[in-house]
């Protein structure tokens, strides 16, 4: 007897729509000698100090279940680094979370604060999952589009004219994934304005908070009036260089955090033992390491803005995260035919801006997450391919 | 002495890779090439810079394999010059590829390079322990190197095991 499945699928996560990478990474994947620039995620392995510690809690057997929210000891840690960094205070002992990493941080946040039909602004090019995360939570994305002449950044008219009676929340992502695009706190004032005018929540995802090049970063939290409404997404991923481990955290208002913590519970449980214990090490003792790879991504920011506004790629210069996003307007190409004729004529992958979102259209993402011979040869290939165009 | 941003960066380029081009040097700084000359020229005058060599393998090479030791010295100080003459008799030899004064139970430490164990031994017993206020001589030759000046000669950490492409 066949069985037709389509009648078990779930309609919400059928109507979700897929993800614009997936496509591009299977092109990428099934060709040799390809130099990436798509790759979302730090070239350093995570600092062996860190490493070193979760084998030794292996070692002595921590492989049991850490309470919800997670080692006591290690949100303390966070509680320390938050206040040492942002100057932001959290009680450990209830307004942070460990989590399995930023993605399922934000997943909490929407599911702790979203009903049927709640509105959640997303400001656009954005991260790929935000919009499906807000779909599975019940909510309802609403895309503000932002543009390269205004460097990227949201305004606060902007924001102001999507809000409705159904908004609930902002989300902002600051520096950006996918165009590095820092606010600094000036501009987050002035957005923080609106929202508390209209009694909005923010979830800011700050994963990328540790790599700023050109100005301090601030974080929403720390801007007056608004540790009240800030739900903080943060985690060990890119700073530390530490996607694989999955380990994020969360900090907020004590009543939105209990609500998480019940959730998690149902769901994951925690966040595996022997990695937070890692994750110890990490806010101990390796802020050198942090600030080579900050050094590192710094220099490689700089020669790749430069390499790509020589090769005739209009590329502003982003203030973080590890990614640049030049236009390709000037090729007559859309994004998805750049960055297909890139991969297949000079055997270079980014990633086509509209995979997030329509506002990226135009654009590519190039990570500079990789080695400068790497960037340097990439950098040559998209220059010959630039110059072939014009033939 | 303290560095600006720029030639601390600047030495962390030079560090991994002395042939590293200018305009690359100066597009990574985001300073003018004339600057980056500049700035090398000033590093080496002030000695920060000291030399520029380049890591071999010559084990690789047919017929210039080399044997490494490392030699613990004990030896007498001389009064007012303490262990810098006898350090220098020794360090002039070609075949001493370093040389350092060290606490603890020997004196200096003395890295000798030769073609055989055979050379090295001839080195040790003819030249090195012969000289004046030399005490003793303790050999200890290297049989593999794993790591040398903050390279891994043969690691695993350096491959990358990302996906081609992520969000």
């Amino acid at each position: 007897m066949s069985i037709d499945y389509q009648q078990y699928l779930s309609k919400t996560a059928m109507e979700l729509k897929p993800s614009g990478i997936r496509k591009f990474f299977d092109l990428a994947a099934s060709m040799e000698d390809v130099i990436s620039l798509g790759v979302g995620e730090p070239d350093f392995t995570t600092p062996w100090n860190i490493r070193d510690q979760a084998i030794g809690a292996l070692q002595d057997g921590y492989t049991s279940y850490t309470a919800n929210a997670g080692l006591l000891e290690l949100r303390q840690e966070i509680s320390k680094y938050v206040k040492r960094r942002f100057d932001v205070e959290y009680n450990a002992e209830n307004q942070v979370i460990v989590t399995v990493g930023a993605s399922q941080s934000l997943d909490l946040a929407f599911r702790a604060i979203l009903n049927p039909g709640d509105e959640v602004l997303i400001i656009e090019p954005a991260f790929v999952s935000y919009a499906s995360l807000v779909s599975l939570a019940g909510g309802v994305p609403i895309r503000i589009a932002t543009n390269s002449e205004n460097g990227f950044k949201v305004t606060p008219e902007q924001i102001e004219a999507a809000i409705t009676d159904r908004t609930k929340a902002v989300l902002i992502c600051s520096p950006n994934n996918p165009t590095g695009t820092c606010l600094n706190k000036d501009e987050l004032t002035e957005l923080a304005d609106v929202i508390k005018k209209h009694d909005l929540l923010v979830i800011s995802d700050e994963i990328y908070a540790e790599l700023t090049y050109d100005q301090a970063f601030t974080s929403m939290a720390a801007i007056p009036g608004m540790y009240e409404r800030t739900i903080l997404i943060n985690g060990f991923s890119k700073g530390f260089a530490m996607t694989g481990w999955r380990l994020g955290f969360l900090a907020a208002p004590s009543e939105l955090i209990g609500l998480m913590v019940k959730i998690y519970q149902y769901t994951t449980m925690c966040a595996p033992h022997m990695l937070q214990r890692g994750a110890l090490e990490a806010l101990r003792n390796s802020s050198e390491q942090v600030e080579y790879m900050r050094q590192h991504y710094w220099r490689r920011r700089n020669f790749t803005v430069q390499s790509l506004n020589r090769s005739g790629l209009d590329c502003h210069t982003p203030g973080g995260a590890f990614y640049v996003f030049p236009s390709i307007k000037r090729t007559g190409l859309s994004s998805e035919e750049f960055a297909q004729e890139l991969l297949q004529k000079e055997r270079v992958a980014v990633v086509p801006g509209n995979a997030f979102g329509a506002s990226g259209e135009g654009y590519v993402r190039c990570s500079y997450a990789t080695s400068i011979e790497q960037l340097q040869e990439a950098m040559n290939r998209i220059e010959q391919f630039m110059d072939s165009l014009q033939k | 002495m303290k560095l600006s941003n720029e030639e601390l960066n600047l030495l962390a380029i030079l560090e991994e890779n002395h042939n590293v081009s200018t305009e690359s040097m100066a597009m990574q700084l985001a300073i003018s090439e004339d600057d980056v000359k500049n700035l090398i020229k000033k590093l080496e005058d002030e000695k920060v810079i000291v030399s520029y060599p380049t890591l071999i393998d010559w084990n690789k090479i047919e017929g210039k394999e080399t044997v490494v030791a490392m030699i613990d010295v004990k030896v007498t100080p001389q009064r007012s010059v303490g262990f810098n003459e006898v350090a220098e008799q020794i360090y002039r030899y070609p075949e001493v590829t370093s040389l350092y004064l060290m606490s603890g139970t020997y004196d200096l430490s003395a890295t000798v390079e030769g073609k055989t164990m055979r050379e090295i031994s001839l080195f040790v017993s003819n030249k090195l322990a012969t000289i004046e206020n030399v005490l003793s001589t303790t050999t200890h030759f290297m049989l593999k190197k794993y790591k040398h000046d903050g390279v891994i000669i043969e690691g695993k950490d350096d491959e990358d095991r990302r996906m081609v492409v992520s969000p």
